[in-house]
């Protein structure tokens, strides 16, 4: 109860935390940070842009970690962190895909090409989309979960090369890291990391809550096999 | 500055669909255990699978 107590009390705070650094990213990219020189306005997009693509990458990784968690040691829990950070990350890689091209239309004038850095984020969307369709599909559990973690495993594989595609081919995206340091002012990547971190702090938010829900289902999955159980 | 405008909203418009989903299924989860718990409360097996 005491425990209960203190969690409650922890998740308020956290939750606080979460709008305090979000305001704070807010106010800094909308009033603080100025406008770059040559984009203009619309270069704004870049901070949550680039804000989501790392918590889905950050969220993918999770993915990957706790899918070879599950499988080393066959623990349910390990398997609920993979299946609520890959929703999540699939969530923030459309919000990845859909600020980019709007991005892109005010930069480049048009809304998609098919260059590297784009092609790969996109292909990475449908791998996590179907390891959420294995996931919701009919039948055995512990099958699903398994071949889940397979998938996000082998997925993982497309994150750095969605990361290194601007390095490895030539392409016409932005490029944030050349020459081992990043190619930005300093108020910019002040403002940037402050929005990375409150999109950071919102991943964990979103994936305690997505740990509870797929807990709860276990539960009352576990309650319905021993009631049929009791009435076969 | 539509280009900024849109991309926050749909950015925001995500992050809370998502949250609202979440919480949709959570609601339904809870109903689903207090149907399960009556259930066995009242010795009722028989209507359970209807969930």
């Amino acid at each position: 109860m005491l425990n209960e107590k203190k969690n409650k009390l922890f998740l308020r705070i956290f939750i606080g935390l979460v709008f305090l650094v979000m305001a704070t990213a807010q106010y800094l990219i909308f009033l603080w940070v100025p406008e770059e020189k040559t984009l203009g306005v619309v270069q704004k997009i870049f901070y949550f842009h680039v804000g989501a693509a790392w918590v889905a990458f950050f969220a993918f990784f999770i993915v990957f970690v706790f899918s070879i968690l599950y499988l080393a040691t066959q623990e349910r829990r390990w398997d609920r962190v993979s299946a609520a950070s890959a929703e999540i990350g699939t969530v923030f890689t459309t919000i990845v895909l859909v600020t980019g091209p709007i991005w892109a239309k005010s930069s480049w004038n048009t809304w998609w090409t098919w260059e590297p850095r784009l092609t790969t984020s996109l292909i990475l969307w449908f791998i996590y989309l179907a390891y959420i369709l294995i996931r919701i599909s009919a039948g055995d559990v512990e099958r699903k979960a398994k071949l889940a973690a397979v998938f996000g495993i082998i997925g993982f594989l497309d994150v750095p090369v969605v990361f290194y595609a601007v390095n490895w081919w030539s392409v016409s995206h932005p490029m944030l890291f050349g020459q081992g340091k990043m190619n930005l002012a300093s108020d910019m990547l002040l403002t940037l990391q402050v929005t990375v971190a409150a999109f950071t702090l919102l991943y964990f938010y979103l994936l305690e809550k997505g740990i509870a829900v797929f807990r709860m289902q276990d539960e009352v999955n576990k309650i319905k096999d021993r009631l049929r159980e009791i009435t076969d | 500055m539509k280009y900024l405008f849109w991309a926050y909203t749909l950015t925001w418009a995500l992050i809370f669909a998502y949250t609202l989903v979440l919480g949709s299924r959570e609601k339904k989860l809870l109903r689903e255990v207090n149907f399960l718990k009556q259930a066995v409360n009242d010795n009722d097996f028989n209507n359970f699978q209807e969930y």
